[in-house]
């Protein structure tokens, strides 16, 4: 009960100087909010690579051509990456689960009159299942339409929105690739880009149907390799390396004329340096939250001082101690909270403007909220505790007499 | 002597006052001291003050500026503390007693009228008087109630909703007086009541003051006024921080 009156009282005093309550809270509205934009920037970057990683499909790894050396020099043309080796990998891999060959070469695209220049890309039928793509509308091409040459082909998602038809619509009809007919079986889900290339951007025919009708050629872009599960990415790539300077002829010591990536690696890397900019800039945020509560202990401070003779009052009518300093506690702590929320607001507002004004991407979690919030508490109560013990320390006749 | 409580009984407590006083006795000091370090200098404000006071008196204490009065009477309102001697009030041996119990008897014996009224200034009249119940730990209802009775009692019951600068001297001093008797203290205690009020004013609260001892309340007046003084039943003169005279008085009419 007497609990209730104190907090009254430390809101009361509030009111009576809203001004400088307002200015007061405001070191912990710019800090709180601070704290939950740079959270919420790096866990949407944190979040928004992890989904790039889970697009890539699990466990794989990816062979493109490489430079061949001589002399130290790199020499003009690329060495080639054959189907053959991509038939080697598939066939000698002890650690390889899956193969998926990919030629790819920009090629003029005709649908209903309308021209566009697109990526297409021969591969084989398992293309979808270990890209961890989906097909939405239609289907896949099989293994037995990859070998009898068949002039199928899946778009990409945005391409029959590039063509201005209804992916549902464009499904049996046929486009001209290179000035050849092919129908349309099949369109993926979107998947966004990936840096270097946009899957929903291209167009994917049987690999046969590449080699030998359009492209004239065996030359691959890439090799998407599936590692076994259980088996690690390191060991993949020493069984790959094998394979492929067997297939190349490379002597021992000689250089690689091929190159293997591992695309979830990079990413990985990508990330930890974004989470190590995260957390620097939240502590820079943090920082400005202390430098607000500072800002708190001296507006307490001098709200005791101004104060001695209501606290001398006080004691002189009965209050002990505890009340005195429960009372400017608890009036600091309402500062810091009421400032915390506003700030929890603040920092909301300002991530859903970044997320939706300049695309960033960002996450409010429910974590940082409470964080935050529990902090400013936690400065309220630090910053509060000096200020309330001079106001429940002063001597009761001095307050008294203190002008 | 056994460490006492202010939980112990009265007739307890009056049991452990000292030898020949009497037991109605409110107030009991034995050689009470107060020096004040100034510096490399001591100042002796009271030097050794033995006084009883009972209940249903009315007492003037008076003495020249700088004599030791404020300083006795802060002593008795156990709102500074002796260093040296003894005071019982009401049985309870206040310089035994913890910061805690000091507040609370502050809350419950004493009601204490400053020279300087010391309203809360954005409190109403109200709320001021509210204070003391407040810190006593009463229902905000009941609080109200006995406010507003106490208002009544010096008559500012149509002033009620008023803050300290909407009064005048009197009705501020009339306000301070409410308070201080609002959770019926054993003792109201007033350090120059009426030093800021002009004469009629002052006439009015002694009147009040006077109408209160009637009602039963013991009363100490501190006062350098003879007219003041006159109209207590008993007049304890100080000087130099000892107690010069000490003599019962028949009012003036
Ligand atoms: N807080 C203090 N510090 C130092 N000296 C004090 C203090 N309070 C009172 N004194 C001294 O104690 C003496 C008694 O003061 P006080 O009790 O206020 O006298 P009175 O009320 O009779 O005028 C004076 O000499 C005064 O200067
Ligand atoms: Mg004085």
């Amino acid at each position: 009960m007497l609990i209730f009156e104190i907090i009254k009282v430390a809101f009361s005093s509030i009111r009576a100087n809203k001004l400088r309550a307002g200015l007061t809270m405001l070191g912990v509205i710019i800090g709180v909010s601070a704290v939950i934009t740079v959270v919420a920037l790096s866990s949407g970057a944190r979040k928004a690579v992890e989904e790039q990683i889970e697009a890539l499909g699990a466990n794989l790894l990816s062979v493109s051509p490489g430079q061949s050396f001589m002399g130290g020099r790199a020499s003009e043309s690329r060495v080639s990456l054959t189907v053959e080796d991509a038939e080697a990998l598939a066939r000698d891999g002890r650690l390889i689960a899956a193969v998926v060959p990919e030629i790819q070469r920009s090629f003029p695209v005709e649908y209903a009159g309308q021209n566009a220049s697109l990526n297409v890309v021969g591969t084989t039928s398992n293309y979808g299942a270990v890209r961890n793509v989906k097909i939405t509308y239609g289907r896949m091409f099989s293994i037995g339409e990859d070998e009898s040459r068949q002039r199928y082909a899946v778009l990409g998602a945005a391409v029959p929105t590039q063509f201005n038809v209804h992916p549902r619509a464009i499904i049996s009809q046929t486009i001209l690739i290179r000035g050849q007919p092919f129908e349309v079986i099949g369109v993926f889900e979107a998947k966004g880009s990936q840096g270097w290339s946009n899957p929903d951007e291209q167009v994917y025919i049987p690999l046969k149907t590449a080699q030998y009708r359009i492209f004239g050629s065996d030359r691959l872009r890439n090799v998407a390799v599936q590692i076994k599960e259980g088996a690690s990415l390191d060991a993949g790539m020493v069984d790959i390396e094998g394979i492929m300077r067997r297939e190349h002829k490379i002597r021992p010591g000689a250089e690689n004329d091929f190159q293997i990536r591992n695309s979830q690696e990079f990413l990985a890397t990508q990330q930890q340096t974004t989470e190590v900019f995260g957390v620097l800039l939240a502590s820079i945020a943090a920082v400005s939250l202390l430098v607000g509560g500072i800002g708190i202990m001296n507006i307490m401070l001098v709200s005791v001082t101004e104060r001695t003779r209501e606290i001398g009052i006080r004691k002189a009518l009965g209050a002990t101690r505890a009340n005195i300093m429960f009372q400017f506690l608890i009036e600091s702590l309402v500062l810091c909270l009421a400032g915390g929320a506003l700030g929890v607001a603040l920092g909301w507002g300002a991530s859903s403007v970044m997320s939706t004004n300049f695309g960033w991407n960002t996450l409010v979690s429910p974590t940082a909220v409470a964080v935050a919030f529990a902090f400013s508490a936690l400065v309220g109560l630090f910053f509060g505790l000096w200020p309330a013990q001079r106001a429940a320390s002063l001597n009761t006749i001095e307050a008294l007499r203190y002008e | 002597m056994t460490p006492a409580t202010v939980t112990d009984s009265t007739a307890a407590r009056m049991a452990k006052l000292p030898e020949g006083v009497p037991r109605d006795s409110i107030i009991v000091t034995r050689n009470l001291r107060r020096a004040y370090e100034m510096g490399s200098e001591t100042v002796h404000a009271l030097r050794g003050i033995d006084l009883t006071i009972r209940r249903n008196e009315f007492v003037a204490i008076m003495g020249p500026s700088g004599s030791g009065k404020s300083t006795l009477m802060n002593m008795i309102g156990c709102l500074d503390s002796p260093t040296e001697g003894q005071y019982w009030l009401n049985g309870h041996p206040v310089w035994e007693l913890g910061d805690n119990e000091l507040a609370r008897i502050r809350n419950k014996e004493i009601g204490f009228v400053f020279q300087t009224f010391n309203l809360l200034p954005r409190a109403t009249a109200l709320q001021n008087v509210e204070l003391p119940m407040v810190y006593a730990g009463m229902p905000s209802k009941r609080r109200r109630e006995a406010a507003a009775g106490a208002l009544d009692r010096v008559g500012l019951t149509d002033r009620m909703h008023h803050r300290p600068n909407e009064l005048s001297g009197g009705q501020r001093q009339r306000v301070a007086i409410a308070r201080a008797l609002v959770n019926l203290p054993s003792i109201l205690l007033a350090d120059e009541p009426t030093g800021n009020l002009d004469s009629k004013t002052s006439a009015e609260i002694l009147e009040l003051f006077e109408h209160l001892f009637d009602e039963g309340q013991t009363i100490i007046l501190v006062t350098h006024e003879h007219d003041i003084a006159e109209h207590a039943r008993r007049q304890v003169h100080l000087l130099d921080g000892l107690i010069e005279r000490d003599i019962a008085t028949e009012k003036a009419t």
